[in-house]
């Protein structure tokens, strides 16, 4: 596989959901690439098909029809546990509702993917915390999800996310649950992630200000992908200018 | 996987130890009951061959009065229709028997110096230690001329010895008994406890004429039973038949009557002792099954309350890689962790309650490590069993549904 060759490609990609005798046509033929270095955010009304897209590009489910191909693999027909064993080596997640366990400390939220990989312990211990200092929570290893704050909850599962060296970060709605300022926190890392370790990334937001950090934005609408445009100008993100510019009442 | 497993059940049982111990007092129930059961059992066949060496070799027992169930004739032993006539018969005449030894026995009180002691005095013949298979860890028998003359020799057990005696050597001593004075000549070597928790310890022995003459004044030549030693132990049926026929001709029992007497093989004693020991176990073991199947549905059903507290731990768990497998172990073993603290507690509580059993009922007790294998290989087994499906279900979770599960 070269660099060239997208590490997400979606072909005719549909989604039906069967609810009693009642069909319902999440996706229509979605065909959707992300190269690597991407930074895709995507947008859409409520319901349009958003968090059901993500689901099947990080591999939790399997699409009715179409081909996906995630970094030369095709993984459309995979049974469960081999599309476990793909989000294990390939995908990292963030949801929106943190998804953290209880009563666990950080470091070892972070260590879990590690753990189904069967990484030794060592190795585990080290690269989770590495992953945390990435985060900016290099402090916090012992603390588990109850001793922190939303935003530093999020950070803990992003950085659950890239300690597997992950191909793709997927984000759905990352800053569903935080206020505008940790949300700033938890962008500006993504950002920054993506701007210096080359990270592919995206991120599911209804939020236009959140969509314009992104250097691509899709918009889904009603199962298909209504719009796919450049960003020009990526908006960056800055918990500091947040502060500023809500005091001074006007843009950075 | 396994070791990532066991960490996280110990983790999530140190979480809800309450739950915990709720749930494996089933199991534990139930294991103790087995440990207790199989104990028991082992103690018995133990102290069965031991009574059996301690009521004598080969023994034919034989009471007074018929063992007719019609209760025409009464109890055994209820009428005196035996006589040391009948025992020097069976002695002189039935080539098969070893040895014989009348029984003419009363309770008494045993007085040295200040001490005293409620016992049972058993009067017979210098032959009474041979056919039972007692010997003397001091000092000799009573000797014939003693018998001729009812003599004031006895010999005395240990418990006795030990009521009246402490650990001095008894025998020259003279203790009284009821008011008849008498002089120790021998100690009985210690035999322990029967079955029934009779202790063969706490006796004194007598010439069967002392006991007659100055003990319980009865007189003639009646006995509380006569005892038989048969010579073989194939011959055992034979010389009951002999031992039958005899009493019969010396008691001119017509054809159609029943006997006066009745002859009692040991082998049939234990045999309804063993029944007996063996219906208890069954017992224990029915409530040992029935224990443990509750503590097994108890443990499945904890375990589908946990999967389904722990849905969205399971969701994330998937998500970040876990496969059906890693899922399924982790509650598997979890489950079997469960009921193996059940039943290491089940084996503790089960050696304890045996040999506390054991003890108020002075049976024997024996524990093996058999017993305590068997025991948590049942509980583990049934952690497995009943584990099985709550891990399956978790296992078999969508990873989406999982994750989005309040
Ligand atoms: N498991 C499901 N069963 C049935 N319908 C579903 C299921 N998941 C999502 N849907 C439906 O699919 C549509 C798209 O949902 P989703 O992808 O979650 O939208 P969003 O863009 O808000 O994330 C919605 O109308 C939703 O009701
Ligand atoms: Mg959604």
């Amino acid at each position: 596989m070269t660099d060239a060759e997208p590490v997400i490609r979606m072909e005719g990609i549909e989604k039906v959901y069967r609810t009693g005798d009642v069909l319902f046509h999440a996706l229509r033929g979605v065909d959707f690439s992300v190269n690597h270095g991407d930074f895709v955010a995507v947008g859409g009304p409520s319901g349009s098909g958003k968090s059901t897209l993500m689901n099947l590009v990080g591999c939790l489910d399997r699409p009715s029809a179409g081909r996906y191909l995630l970094a030369g693999h095709d993984v459309s027909m995979l049974d469960a546990d081999a599309r476990s064993f793909a989000r294990n080596r390939l995908i990292g997640f963030v949801f929106q509702g943190f998804n953290l366990l209880a009563r666990t400390s950080a470091l070892e939220n972070v260590e879990l993917p590690l753990a189904y990989r069967g990484t030794s312990s060592r190795e585990r211990r080290d690269r989770a915390r590495e992953a945390l200092a990435l985060v900016g929570l290099g402090d916090k290893l012992a603390n588990t999800p109850s001793q922190l704050s939303g935003g530093q909850q999020q950070r803990v599962a992003i950085a659950r996310a890239l300690v597997t060296d992950p191909k793709v970060l997927l984000a759905d709605e990352p800053t569903g649950n935080l206020d505008s300022r940790t949300s700033e926190e938890v962008l500006e890392i993504l950002q920054r992630l993506h701007r210096e370790r080359g990270l592919t990334i995206v991120l599911v937001t209804h939020e236009a200000d959140v969509a314009a950090c992104a250097s691509r934005s899709v918009i889904v609408r009603d199962g298909r992908i209504a719009s796919d445009t450049r960003v020009a100008n990526p908006r960056v993100a800055s918990p500091s200018a947040m502060a500023e510019s809500s005091a001074a009442g006007g843009g950075a | 996987m396994w070791w990532m497993a066991l960490r996280l059940a110990l983790r999530s049982l140190l979480r809800n130890k309450l739950r915990a111990a709720l749930t494996v007092l089933g199991i534990l129930i139930g294991v103790a009951a087995v440990v207790a059961m199989t104990a028991l059992g082992d103690g018995a066949s133990t102290s069965i061959e031991r009574q059996m060496s301690a009521l004598g070799v080969n023994l034919l027992w034989v009471f007074p009065g018929a063992t007719s169930t019609s209760g025409v004739r009464g109890e055994v032993g209820s009428r005196p229709t035996l006589s040391e006539d009948d025992s020097d018969a069976i002695s002189r005449e039935l080539f098969n028997v070893q040895a014989v030894a009348p029984v003419l026995s009363v309770s008494s009180q045993v007085v040295y110096g200040s001490r005293n002691y409620a016992t049972r005095v058993t009067g017979s013949t210098p032959d009474y230690l041979r056919v039972r298979a007692w010997t003397l860890s001091r000092g000799q028998p009573f000797t014939d001329a003693d018998q001729r003359i009812a003599g004031r020799a006895c010999l005395v057990g240990e418990t006795v010895r030990r009521a009246l005696f402490d650990t001095a050597d008894p025998v020259g001593q003279t203790i009284r008994i009821g008011r008849v004075p008498c002089q120790i000549v021998g100690l009985l070597a210690p035999k322990g406890q029967g079955s029934f928790g009779q202790d063969y310890d706490d006796t004194v022995v007598m010439p069967i004429s002392a006991v007659r003459a100055r003990l319980k004044h009865t007189p003639g030549r009646d006995v509380d039973q006569i005892l038989v030693s048969v010579r073989e132990q194939y011959l055992m049926a034979r010389a009951q038949e002999q031992v039958s026929a005899l009493l019969r001709q010396r008691h001119r029992i017509p054809e159609a009557e029943e006997n006066d007497f009745t002859v009692r093989n040991l082998q049939d004693l234990m045999a309804t002792l063993e029944r007996t020991r063996s219906t208890l176990s069954a017992l224990l073991l029915s409530i040992a099954c029935i224990a443990l199947l509750v503590g097994g549905i108890g443990v499945m059903n904890i375990m589908l309350v946990s999967v389904s507290e722990r849905t969205r731990e399971i969701g994330i768990r998937m998500a970040v890689g876990a496969r059906s497998n890693d899922i399924l172990a982790q509650f598997l073993v979890e489950a079997i962790t469960l009921s193996a603290i059940g039943g290491v507690a089940g084996l503790a509580l089960g050696v304890g309650a045996g040999a506390a059993l054991g003890k108020a009922m002075e049976w024997s007790v024996r524990f093996s490590p058999v017993a305590a294998v068997v025991a948590l290989a049942t509980s583990g087994g049934i952690g497995v069993v009943f584990g099985f499906f709550p891990a399956r279900r978790a296992a078999q979770l969508d990873p989406i549904q999982a994750l989005r599960h309040e």
